[in-house]
């Protein structure tokens, strides 16, 4: 009776875990098929795009839209741009966020709290656009990298993150035997500490470069000059002003086959943006977890 | 005294390192939350910040006494609570789910898709929309022109609007939201599940009585979270998604704060409205946390 039970499950356990399997399928599918469609719509020809006929592979297989896409110097240097932005803005971001977060792990700093409520602070009040765009321009960087660098250099909450990781996960012991041997906080920091946080600075770095990667609305507000666009802004001027023109809507006979090649233009151009996130992105989803995870630990 | 002068100078290190990031704060949060007081003057570019005339709640009066006031918050709030409705209960749902199968292939696979969509950017996301959407052309209207419907401009349809912002986000977010809780799934005591298999209780009665409540804090703190930013809608994806036939259900606060104050370079009218939209997240973050104390003793502070 014993081994009976513990060998087959009661049948609507069973039945709900079917269930349950069969709508995880479901969803997962949901998810999967957009990405496919547009990776199949990118690789066919326009004429099977227009009329319809791409439905989950591709129909009569085409790179000539990637090829246009790798001829276009305004892309190209898009790429570059959002490369430079992500580079340098990703690692302002990572050296101040060690740095407030370091000192904020620090029980024996005096004005500890001051600094956390200083810092809390800022999470929930702000200036908002206006005052900020004001003072961007006040000190002259408006339409410069610098726009896109520093305002938004720290994040609260990841700053939060790395100090719950200094505080739970570097031994107390280290800081002391360290401080006896006439090591101070700088020199700690920088070959102790550091070294043994290198999954949350990862992790952080990971974060701050999407971000950067993904960023459109500064550019929006801030620059002017077209050779400092990065590639989202780039994009959003190809895919999404090109698309919302009333004009497009009313097609003739002989527009839609030139707008079929403009279709397929834009499902490569999707998946040409996507593709830096995503080829990283099966490497890094375990630390993305992580990161997430030790977020929700309360600091 | 002396003895707090004495861990200063002990610790001198420690205030040279948080030197840069604290000059930061004040530079580019204390000085723009200052710089609010445009709301209450009314800037002029040659005098500056500091020289404009006051002109007390004027800004404030014209916002509410513009014609399109009830409609920004119509619009804002409507957003916000259809997407809180709809997107909150989808990862709690999803992690649910995945705490039940067993881990392997399937589990792996699942995740692993659902958390993909989080990282494409808005421009990208917002041009996937209007593409599966797009008459004629996009599989979403070629499907329903096989199901018997005419062709339907839905990125033109103000009646759609929100479903199509709210949904989409739901598909983007489901999954990367569902860590938090699968976490907290993981963390649950297994003698719970013994003590429920011992007394012989199902699958279903198990998710309702040990995983559930389990998940119960931390469903408080989100929430507490996005109700604290009701009014913050989803900026940048509310803007690339607007178009001139739609405005009248997508123009929110934050996409009116941006074409007023810096399209029109109205600054003064802008920050008001801008000051209005943190003045109401504000209250409502300490409303909702103070009552989250009281009924469930569980709160952000």
């Amino acid at each position: 009776m014993i081994i009976q039970q513990k060998i087959r499950e009661p049948f609507g356990d069973r039945v709900l875990l079917y269930v349950i399997y069969a709508l995880l399928a479901l969803l997962t599918l949901t998810v999967l098929y957009p990405l496919l469609y547009i990776l199949s719509s990118s690789l066919s020809s326009p004429d099977a795009v227009v009329s319809g006929q791409v439905w989950l592979f591709p129909v009569e297989f085409s790179m000539r839209a990637y090829k246009s896409i790798f001829q276009s110097s305004q892309l190209m240097l898009g790429f570059y741009n959002s490369l430079v932005y992500t580079v340098v803005g990703t690692f302002i971001n990572v050296s101040f966020t060690i740095l407030m977060a370091y000192p904020l792990s620090q029980k024996k700093m005096a004005g500890r709290s001051f600094f956390m409520i200083l810092m809390m602070i800022t999470m929930f009040f702000s200036g908002g656009l206006i005052p900020t765009y004001l003072l961007v321009k006040n000190l002259h960087m408006l339409d410069t990298r610098w726009a896109l660098w520093l305002p938004g250099a720290l994040s609260v909450f990841q700053v939060i993150i790395a100090r719950t990781f200094f505080m739970a996960s570097i031994p107390h012991e280290l800081q002391e035997a360290a401080q006896i041997d006439g090591c101070r906080d700088i020199r700690y920091l920088w070959s102790v500490a550091l070294p043994l946080s290198k999954p949350i600075i990862a992790v952080m770095t990971l974060m701050y470069a999407v971000g950067h990667w993904n960023a459109y609305f500064d550019a929006l507000i801030y620059l002017r000059s077209e050779h400092l666009f990065p590639l989202q802004y780039v994009l959003r001027n190809l895919l999404i002003l090109n698309a919302a023109d009333p004009e497009m809507l009313a097609n003739t006979a002989q527009s839609l086959r030139d707008k079929g090649f403009e279709q397929v233009l834009k499902y490569a151009l999707i998946v040409v943006a996507c593709v830096p996130v995503l080829i990283m992105y099966p490497f890094v989803q375990k630390h993305f977890v992580k990161g997430v995870m030790i977020g929700s630990l309360k600091g | 005294m002396a003895q707090t002068w004495n861990r200063v100078k002990q610790s001198w290190e420690l205030y040279l390192l948080i030197l840069l990031p604290v000059l930061y704060l004040i530079i580019f949060n204390y000085i723009p939350m200052f710089g609010v007081i445009i709301a209450f003057k009314d800037f002029n570019v040659i005098k500056g910040i500091l020289g404009s005339p006051w002109v007390g709640f004027k800004h404030f009066h014209n916002l509410f006494h513009s014609p399109n006031f009830p409609l920004l918050i119509k619009n804002t709030l409507l957003i916000s609570f259809y997407s809180l409705i709809a997107g909150f209960p989808v990862p709690i749902l999803l992690a649910l789910a995945l705490n039940e199968i067993r881990t392997g292939f399937f589990k792996r696979s699942v995740q692993m898709i659902t958390y993909a969509p989080h990282f494409i950017s808005t421009v990208v996301m917002v041009s996937i929309i209007i593409l599966m959407l797009s008459p004629h052309v996009g599989v979403v209207d070629r499907v329903f022109d096989f199901l018997g419907f005419s062709n339907i401009n839905f990125m033109g349809e103000p009646g759609l609007f929100k479903s199509i912002y709210v949904w989409s986000g739901v598909w983007q977010e489901m999954g990367y939201a569902s860590i938090i809780y699968i976490a907290a799934l993981a963390s649950v005591d297994p003698s719970l599940y013994e003590a429920a298999r011992m007394d012989g209780a199902s699958r279903f009665k198990k998710i309702i009585h040990i995983d559930l409540p389990s998940l119960f804090p931390i469903m408080v703190t989100m929430l507490i979270l996005s109700l604290g930013n009701v009014m913050a809608v989803g900026f940048e994806k509310i803007y690339l998604m607007q178009n001139p036939l739609n405005l009248s259900t997508s123009e929110v606060i934050s996409t009116y704060v941006y074409k007023v104050g810096l399209l029109g370079a109205n600054f003064s009218f802008s920050s008001a409205v801008g000051l209005f939209n943190s003045v109401i997240n504000l209250v409502l973050l300490v409303v909702v946390n103070s009552i989250a104390r009281r009924v469930s003793e569980n709160s952000l502070w």
